[in-house]
């Protein structure tokens, strides 16, 4: 059977080739425009990553992607997932550290996935960046007052009180979430879960 | 119209006509529909795994994507080895599983496994099918995914309920909807220019072949570039027969068990040439020390591969065959006078070679030589995996494309006599030989009831040295002779098991029978097992010990490395020395030189 004239293939979304940035004529991860770099150093090539994985609304999705980077050994810092405006379409965000070369090598690993439609690479994008916080905090009524203090000073909610808690919704950069975790540290956090990452590219250009 | 029925409709629409498997509880609708049908050929192997090697046989030896099939649970467990066999060797074919009905699936059902989930990092791409309806759309995109880019094995796992279940009508699809897919993307014209100046440039050349020449078909093209630029051409093992073994451009195989003058001329040379091509380790030992003086260019269809292991001055994403036509209409004709007649020096200083008495002890070269000689090197010959294999590579000279079938990445011992059979079945009016070992033989013997009940003649040259003979030749040189599982004495009379199978089995004993014994067999129409006893103390040479470089190189069983003959080691007349080559020692030829190893 012919390949080129029955089998074209069909897309509301644009081939990966479209937007595929070719180095030296090899397609590599996604990577363009400039600005604040999404970086954080850590120790000799490690670097933290956040990249943005567009994939098939299928079932088993994540298990491929997770798959690639557990065999790849990078450790994921952070990972959502969610519909995107497109309902066939889910976006992951994903922070993983590791040095460039190998996550080069992971990144066309995830490109070769059939399920995955676009991989990006947030390395040198102008971002923004927030995740979502509910953190429980052991608040007898001597703390209450302080708690809430801290709260309105980081721009938190407070969304649940008890006689012996209150809970605080914390939406914020990374760096914003650490620091009213740090700050709640003292009163004895009881429960606390993040989000994890999602991001946005700033201005018309898609993520 | 069922699910089953779809699916067999599916499959003919793809141009199936001959798919490979073992029924079972869960595939059961659809054997059914495969019993009421005609157009497709069902053959019944005697284990999966058989199942499994034969589509993969078939595939390579004809291009097209082969089908096996299995149930749930053991049926689909023992086909994970051919999957990632196929896997490893871009080998296209589609594996269907039979999986609990859809209500039983997660509830430990009987003969229930995750097929899907187990297979998901060894397939291209799976499917685990949740509306009968689907089945059209989904064997559509199967077929696609095995044979287009880089080819490989693509599941279907069909729970009975839905092959049970009704289709309101059957739609066959014109077209695939993959926007995650993208296999065609040309090659960049600016890499053609590039690399073209790159050839033009190079004093020494070499063209480094791997599977990708024989899975594009590019054999062909690939003869008329290497006599364009006038450059010798080396093959992966899984590259045999896409360049014309005996041309006077050919290096024959590299690598570990490669020729001497191959490493050689890679080590030597100035570019490199990487067509279809991974840089495996058995290919490149220490990847740093591996053509330390060479540019490269990389030409692959997988982006992944490209800079994976080595750093490409000229990366090329594209097909191959494509590729090469528009490198060889860019590049200028080009002679390599000197190049070449250094290499012929090197071909006369290490050829490949082994004792051959004539009498006594039968050394294993001396029948896949026999052999090259009474086929012409025509053959379709398959392979098994360890020391017969690589004989088979160095001493069977392959002159067509697609005819020499052997599992290289994953290194499947049990591969070579399914392969063999599916190889005979898409290719029926060409002889296929299969070349065997004692160990790996046992591994898969049973398909002699599917060669022997569906008449499909194939030779089988076993290579019976009463051991793992690879394994044996490592623990002489690396661990002192401490053999340690490698004994097969106690085998069974191979010629007498091939009678209990009703297929004709000879013993071999001695050197001057061998010719005749092929003779006989080729005259035979049926099944022939020639089980050759021979010389137990061969080795495979030359061999490069793994992670090692080609200064590593040892010839014979006087495991000497030897330096390279007329280089200071600096390739290129010491013109542009590197670092790399010259201060790389070896701690392992150190030793043995100094007599400390015992060997």
């Amino acid at each position: 059977m012919s390949e080129t004239t029955t089998e074209i293939i069909k897309s509301n979304v644009p081939p990966q080739a479209d937007n595929m940035m070719m180095e030296n004529g090899v397609p590599t991860i996604v990577s363009n425009g400039v600005g604040l770099p999404a970086v954080n150093v850590m120790s000799g090539n490690e670097q933290l990553h956040t990249i943005s994985i567009l994939v098939e609304n299928q079932p088993g999705v994540l298990a491929r992607v997770s798959h690639v980077f557990a065999r790849r050994g990078f450790n994921i810092e952070s990972l959502a997932v969610s519909r995107t405006e497109d309902p066939t379409v889910s976006r992951m965000t994903v922070v993983v550290a590791g040095d460039d070369e190998a996550f080069t090598q992971m990144g066309k690993q995830l490109l070769k996935l059939i399920d995955v439609i676009k991989v990006i690479d947030h390395t040198r994008d102008d971002l923004v960046g927030r995740e979502l916080a509910l953190i429980k905090v052991k608040a007898d009524a001597a703390a209450r007052n302080e708690i809430m203090q801290i709260a309105s000073v980081f721009r938190a909610n407070l969304v649940d009180i008890s006689e012996d808690t209150l809970m605080v919704e914390m939406t914020g950069k990374t760096d914003k979430v650490d620091a009213i975790q740090r700050m709640l540290e003292k009163f004895e956090i009881l429960e606390l879960v993040r989000t994890g990452l999602i991001v946005l590219v700033r201005g018309p250009k898609q993520t | 119209m069922d699910g089953a029925e779809a699916l067999l409709e599916s499959l003919k629409r793809e141009g199936v006509d001959v798919l490979f498997g073992i029924s079972g509880g869960a595939i059961l609708p659809i054997y059914d529909a495969l019993g009421k049908q005609e157009d497709i050929w069902s053959i019944l192997t005697r284990h999966e795994q058989g199942a499994g090697h034969m589509a993969e046989g078939y595939a390579r030896a004809t291009g097209r994507v082969g089908v096996c099939m299995g149930t749930s649970g053991p049926g689909a467990t023992n086909l994970v080895t051919a999957i990632t066999d196929a896997f490893m060797d871009s080998t296209p074919i589609v594996v269907i599983t039979g999986q609990v009905a859809t209500p039983n699936i997660g509830k430990d059902a009987f003969q229930e496994c995750d097929t899907f989930g187990i297979t998901m990092p060894v397939v291209k791409h799976n499917y685990l099918v949740r509306r009968s309806s689907d089945i059209p759309r989904i064997v559509k995109e199967a077929f696609y995914l095995a044979r287009t880019g880089r080819p490989g094995p693509v599941l279907i796992d069909i729970p009975k309920d839905i092959s049970a279940g009704p289709l309101d009508q059957f739609l066959y699809p014109e077209t695939v909807n993959l926007r995650g897919y993208n296999p065609n993307l040309p090659a960049a014209t600016e890499q053609i220019k590039a690399a073209a100046k790159l050839i033009a440039e190079a004093r020494q050349p070499v063209l480094y072949v791997g599977n990708g020449i024989n899975a594009a078909g590019a054999a062909d093209e690939l003869l008329k570039l290497a006599e364009k630029i006038d450059a010798p051409v080396t093959t992966t093992l899984l590259g045999r027969g896409g360049f014309p073994a005996g041309h006077q451009l050919s290096l024959d195989m590299l690598g570990m068990h490669g020729t001497a003058y191959a490493n050689w001329a890679v080590h030597e040379a100035d570019l490199l040439i990487a067509l279809g091509a991974r840089f495996d380790d058995r290919v490149t030992g220490d990847p740093k020390a591996f053509a330390p003086n060479a540019k490269v260019i990389h030409v692959d269809i997988d982006s992944a591969e490209l800079g994976k292991i080595r750093f490409a001055q000229v990366p090329i994403l594209g097909d191959v065959k494509s590729v090469i036509n528009q490198l060889t209409e860019v590049v200028a004709p080009k002679k390599h006078t000197q190049w070449l007649e250094r290499i012929d020096e090197w071909k006369k200083a290490a050829p490949l070679t082994y004792e051959n008495t004539g009498t006594g002890k039968l050394k294993p070269q001396q029948v896949i030589a026999e052999l090259n000689k009474a086929t012409d090197g025509e053959a379709i010959v398959t392979t098994d995996v360890g020391q017969h294999q690589m004989w088979a590579a160095q001493y069977y000279n392959p002159k067509r494309t697609r005819s020499f079938i052997t599992s290289g990445g994953l290194g499947t011992m049990g591969y070579g006599y399914p392969a063999a059979i599916g190889a005979k079945v898409g290719c029926i009016d060409r002889e296929v030989w299969c070349i065997t070992g004692d160990g790996s033989f046992q591994m898969n013997l049973q398909e002699l009831a599917t060669g022997v009940l569906y008449d499909i003649p194939v030779k089988i040259a076993l290579l019976n040295n009463s051991s793992l003979g690879m394994v044996r030749q490592w623990q002489k040189m690396f661990y002192e002779r401490r053999w340690s599982g490698i004994d097969l004495s106690r085998c069974p009379d191979f010629a007498k098991l091939a009678e209990a199978y009703s297929a004709t089995g000879v013993t071999i004993t001695e050197a001057d029978e061998v010719a005749d014994a092929i003779r006989e067999a080729q005259k035979n129409p049926g099944t022939v097992l020639l089980n050759f006893m021979t010389d137990a103390e061969e080795d495979v040479f030359p061999m490069i010990p793994g992670g090692k470089t080609v200064h590593d190189m040892v010839l014979d069983s006087s495991n000497k490395a030897v330096p390279i003959p007329g280089s200071n080691g600096n390739g290129l007349d010491g013109a542009t020395a590197t670092a790399t080559a010259s201060t790389y020692t070896s701690e392992w030829t150190d030793d043995i030189n100094a007599g400390k190893k015992k060997i």
